[in-house]
């Protein structure tokens, strides 16, 4: 069983690609599980066809306990048999929404959430590595590969350094590694060479450069993956793309990540920031 | 020799001026009326206020139970030169030790890391650091056990991670075991700490040491606070003749000889012995809910054999001697025998006073079970058993146990209720006999019912904790206890009438 941890800026697009990219995963024939961490709980709607499924926090707060809860209730199958759970969370400005992603965490391994034939565990993780309950998935016994959702927007490529460091804290003391960045393409100027740059810099790899179609939101619409609402597409293709990627992935590094300035100069050097000097 | 008199706080606040001060300071403290108080107090009586007693949601009062890691502190101590460390606030950790202290009278030395609000934010792992390389410095332990408080679990602090990075930092030795157990006190309770942490210990301390079966049988005796229970049963294997290893033997670190030294590391279980458990034919438990995922752990991991068998009572005794003797292809011997025999000789002796008297109990899980097992043994009526820290799977089975015998009929098993629940039970429906631990008395002033004192923590009766529970010898205990209560009150009610009697 692999265990992977998709991180990224809040917006980038986790949820629809780590969906995406699983149900290519699915289609190859694999079985697929995953943990969406995020009190927002969108990460397995095009999944399971449906709003927001029951989270685990949800039932634990009608309740008053987690322990009242049964596995079923919380682990949904979709699309391929691909089985979902959420970690749900407090309402915004209120509680620990980290603690929640521990709590569900822990209760989908003691009550055998992941089942023993599974090939591969997704978690999608909210926007950053905020607190010590969203580094929960990076855990020993845990996701040893992580994956960077990224784009040539300046913010989300700070964040991807950012979540490098966290990465490397792990690394250092235990096996996780960075197998990543995925371009989530927003068609800024030279996306491409940009992140496979950044890639580089970060002692990583570009694994794939997903290009911006609207098929993808037609899909979304429908609360479908792009491989399931219209296999045919040529967006479906990038995700299977991905997804084969992913499955052959040795590439798993410690990330070196870079100071607030190279990230600057890099860009710069791309001609994406002005030097200030030029300008004046 | 003169004798110093100095009067202490029972007598001091009767003298005259302290009275005096007493009925003053009413003037500002704008007390309800008298009348309306005592109004009220009766109010609580009724069923009316039951009714909404047990619709309360939102507040628990005295609740029978204590946090996990205490649990798990408890645990850790019955191992050999072990220092227990926890990972969190202090105040936490001064709770654990006087606690245990104020229950077995005796010092018991713990860690904490003193985690305050720059932790919080920033993460626990500078003051884990810092804490191993003085606790390993100072005090020389060959294993340090490691729990968590509230604080560093709500900010999730990786253990795992923190402890490998302090032995790259050589702040630590490469070889020092430092199980890890996450304890949240806001989940379970002390028998789900003391699961926790006997899990991370036992699969730490075994790890590598897989080799030729040893031929010995694991105990696992769970939370159980009585020293006594520790060293009768290990009296009972030695009389078996069957080799045995106490998981966790706590029964010198609490109740350690008085040679005039101060000793960090009083006893427990060698760690050599710990680490070969892994080899032994069996782990046998003697309770169930504080060793469930260590039990599955054992099964799962070593594949070794495993049984739950609590000897509280005579038939569970019974059972426990039955399936030792099958485990260890040992028969059982008569001097055990005689034990049995002594004990039910007791019981027949006191019978007309214990039978048919109806009891309330209280505590943990799977002392309950046993002595609900016993009190129908006796001929006792269980009527109410309020278990705060029980699961469902627990009220199943005792619901089970109490259709098994025509005694059971009347009993009620209460979960994630607390004694103000009780409190209203014993005066809707009241019973002639408590069992519960020392803040139990809050009940029997309340209620007037009498307390027999079983169970933890208990802080207002000395050296309970000393004499076994367990097996016949501790049934016989009991019911000593039980039987004399029952006179002890029977005398109380007799005092000014004819049946003042010597003989009882």
């Amino acid at each position: 069983m692999r265990q992977i941890a998709v991180y990224g800026k809040g917006g980038i697009g986790k949820s629809t690609t780590t969906q995406n990219t699983v149900a290519g995963l699915s289609e190859a024939g694999y079985k697929c599980m995953i943990v969406g961490c995020d009190p927002k709980a969108d990460a397995t709607r095009l999944i399971l066809h449906a709003k927001a499924q029951t989270t685990v926090m949800d039932l634990a707060r009608e309740r008053g306990t987690v322990e009242d809860l049964t596995i079923d209730e919380v682990l949904l199958t979709g699309f391929r048999g691909i089985r979902c759970a959420e970690s749900g969370g407090p309402e915004p400005g209120v509680g620990c929404a980290g603690r929640g992603v521990i709590t569900a965490i822990n209760f989908l391994e003691e009550n055998g959430g992941y089942g023993a034939d599974t090939d591969f565990v997704f978690y999608d993780v909210l926007g950053d590595v905020v607190c010590g309950g969203f580094a929960m998935p990076m855990r020993e016994g845990k996701a040893k590969e992580i994956y960077i959702v990224t784009s040539g927007e300046m913010m989300a490529m700070y964040a991807a350094n950012n979540i490098s460091r966290g990465i490397l804290k792990y690394a250092q003391s235990g096996g996780v590694r960075l197998g990543g960045l995925i371009c989530n393409s927003r068609k800024t100027d030279k996306e491409y060479e940009l992140i496979s740059e950044l890639a580089k810099r970060l002692n990583t790899q570009m694994i794939h450069f997903v290009p911006r179609d609207n098929e993808v939101q037609r899909a979304e619409l429908r609360r479908m993956t792009v491989i399931e609402y219209s296999p045919e597409h040529p967006q479906a293709d990038e995700y299977r793309a991905l997804a084969k990627k992913i499955a052959e992935n040795r590439d798993l590094v410690i990330p070196t990540p870079i100071s607030m300035d190279e990230l600057e100069s890099l860009l710069m050097d791309f001609g994406i920031l002005e030097n200030e000097e030029a300008v004046a | 020799m003169k004798l110093m008199k100095i009067r202490d706080h029972n007598e001091l606040f009767e003298a005259r001026e302290y009275r005096e001060q007493f009925e003053n300071k009413k003037e500002f403290e704008d007390p309800w009326p008298a009348e309306r108080v005592k109004e009220v107090a009766e109010w609580t009586k009724t069923e009316e206020y039951k009714e909404k007693n047990f619709a309360r949601k939102n507040i628990k009062i005295n609740p029978v139970k204590a946090c996990q890691p205490l649990g798990a502190l408890f645990c850790a101590s019955g191992f050999a030169d072990t220092m227990p460390f926890v990972q969190g606030a202090q105040g936490c950790v001064a709770y654990f030790r006087s606690h245990l202290n104020r229950h077995f009278k005796e010092p018991l030395a713990a860690i904490s890391t003193s985690m305050t609000e720059d932790a919080a934010v920033f993460g626990g792992l500078n003051n884990m650091l810092e804490g191993l390389e003085n606790a390993y410095s100072l005090y020389k332990p060959k294993m340090l056990a490691v729990s968590t408080t509230c604080i560093a679990e709500v900010i999730g602090d990786d253990l795992n991670s923190y402890v490998k990075t302090a032995r790259e930092k050589g702040l630590i030795p490469e070889d020092l075991p430092v199980p890890q157990a996450h304890t949240p006190s806001f989940v379970g309770s002390q028998i789900t700490g003391y699961d926790n942490e006997m899990k991370a210990i036992l699969s730490t301390i075994t790890t590598g040491k897989k080799s030729t079966p040893n031929g010995k049988v694991n105990v696992i005796p769970g939370f159980d606070t009585y020293t006594g229970n520790y060293r009768e049963m290990k009296r009972l294997f030695g009389i078996m003749g069957v080799e045995h290893t106490v998981l966790a033997d706590v029964s010198d670190t609490f109740d350690s000889p008085n040679t005039g030294e101060y000793k960090l590391y009083p006893g427990g279980t060698p760690l050599a012995d710990a680490a070969d458990s892994i080899n032994a034919m069996a782990t046998i438990a003697l309770q169930r809910y504080s060793t469930s995922k260590t039990l599955e752990y054992i099964e799962k991991e070593w594949g070794q054999k495993t049984a739950v068998l609590p000897p509280i009572g005579i038939r569970n005794t019974d059972t426990f001697f039955e399936e030792i003797s099958k485990i260890s292809g040992k028969p059982i011997p008569q001097e055990i025998e005689d034990e049995r025999g002594r004990a039910v000789d007791a019981l027949v002796d006191s019978h007309p006073y214990v039978h048919g008297k109806r009891f309330a109990l209280t505590g943990d899980p799977d002392l309950l079970l046993g002595l609900v097992s016993f009190i129908m043994e006796m001929g006792g009526i269980p009527v109410h058993i309020v278990c705060t820290n029980g699961d469902k799977k627990f009220e199943e089975e005792m619901t089970n146990l109490l259709t098994e015998s025509p005694f059971g009929a009347e009993g009620k098993v209460y979960i994630n209720r607390d004694m103000w629940h009780l409190r209203s039970l014993l005066f809707t429906d009241p019973v002639d006999l408590l069992i519960g631990n020392s803040y139990a008395k809050f009940l029997w002033r309340d209620t007037g019912t009498p307390l027999i004192r079983i169970g933890f923590p208990l802080f207002d009766r000395h050296h309970l904790h000393r004499y076994p529970i367990i097996g016949y010898q501790g049934a016989l205990n009991m019911f000593t206890q039980i039987v004399n209560t029952v006179l002890d009150e029977l005398d109380r009610k007799t005092m000014n009438t004819t049946s003042f009697d010597v003989i009882r």
